[in-house]
């Protein structure tokens, strides 16, 4: 219960668009081999492009997004996520191992806009919360 | 895993701002590793892990110590880190995926304390050092 109040309240604060946009992008330049599952977003050429590129900020709204939804039903997320684990295992062919790096990021870019209110007890909270979001997504896989 | 040369230069301003801060940083990167992750906490039996302990202190200087001298002969870290390939290899056989957790933790440090530092660009790279570093320290283990 006081690990869902950690997250809910970090959420609150976070700007969906630009946090989710800003952790798809450093997805993308920290690890470049998961550029693999956007040949069609144009120029990727470098971290300027990337964090220019209009589709990954698109993209990375919209994931942040439905981690929203993960966090409105923190009792539920596998039922939440059992469409989407489905498409990313039948169309997108995703490596869960991607949901994981991804998470680890969103963590890094949570802690570099809200600093000293990222306290370790938050970190925890939200670290779990990336776990079960990459697990609940990778759960249809087969 | 290679280093080019604009990963170092990266690595070396991160280190040079974080100057003699290194010490608190991995102080505190310890302490989020063992609240993230509980299980970090079985390699320190010994230790009193509360918040502010001088133990964690400690040991956060001596592996601030450990990337500061990997970092200042970046271009042989198995050379400056043969003694500790050893130790790791010999008598703490710290399971490697620890590393990665504790690198994680140290990203995140860094994030809360020099946000304006950790460009995606300088991310990338002082993620490829720590990779770096942990693979040295886990080269001898078999």
């Amino acid at each position: 219960a006081e690990e869902k109040q950690l997250i809910t309240s970090i959420w609150s604060k976070v700007n969906v668009e630009e946090c989710g946009a800003e952790a798809l992008a450093r997805l993308l330049i920290v690890y470049p081999w998961t550029q693999r599952f956007f040949s069609s977003f144009g120029n990727l050429s470098s971290p300027t492009a990337i964090v220019g590129n209009p589709k990954v900020r698109a993209h990375g709204k919209k994931v942040l997004t439905s981690f929203g939804e993960a966090i409105k039903n923190l009792d539920n997320i596998k039922t939440t996520y059992a469409k989407l684990s489905e498409l990313h295992c039948d169309k997108l062919h995703v490596d869960p191992e991607n949901f994981r790096l991804l998470g680890d990021i969103l963590i890094i870019v949570l802690a570099s806009h809200f600093a000293r209110d990222f306290t370790p007890a938050c970190q925890f909270a939200w670290q779990k919360l990336v776990g079960v979001v990459a697990h609940a997504l990778a759960r249809k896989y087969h | 895993m290679v280093l080019s040369a604009s990963d170092k230069t990266n690595v070396k301003s991160v280190f040079s701002k974080a100057g003699s801060q290194v010490d608190d940083l991995l102080g505190e990167a310890l302490e989020r590793m063992f609240t993230t992750y509980p299980q970090t906490k079985t390699y320190f039996p010994h230790f009193d892990l509360h918040h502010g302990s001088a133990q964690i202190k400690a040991h956060g200087k001596k592996v601030g110590a450990a990337l500061v001298e990997a970092c200042n002969h970046i271009d042989d870290i198995a050379g400056a880190l043969s003694k500790l390939s050893d130790l790791h290899a010999q008598k703490l056989r710290v399971d490697p995926v620890n590393f990665k957790l504790l690198g994680q933790c140290f990203l995140v440090v860094v994030a809360i304390h020099f946000p304006s530092v950790l460009t995606p660009e300088v991310h990338a790279s002082l993620d490829k050092f720590l990779c770096a570093v942990s693979a040295v320290l886990t080269a001898k283990y078999r």
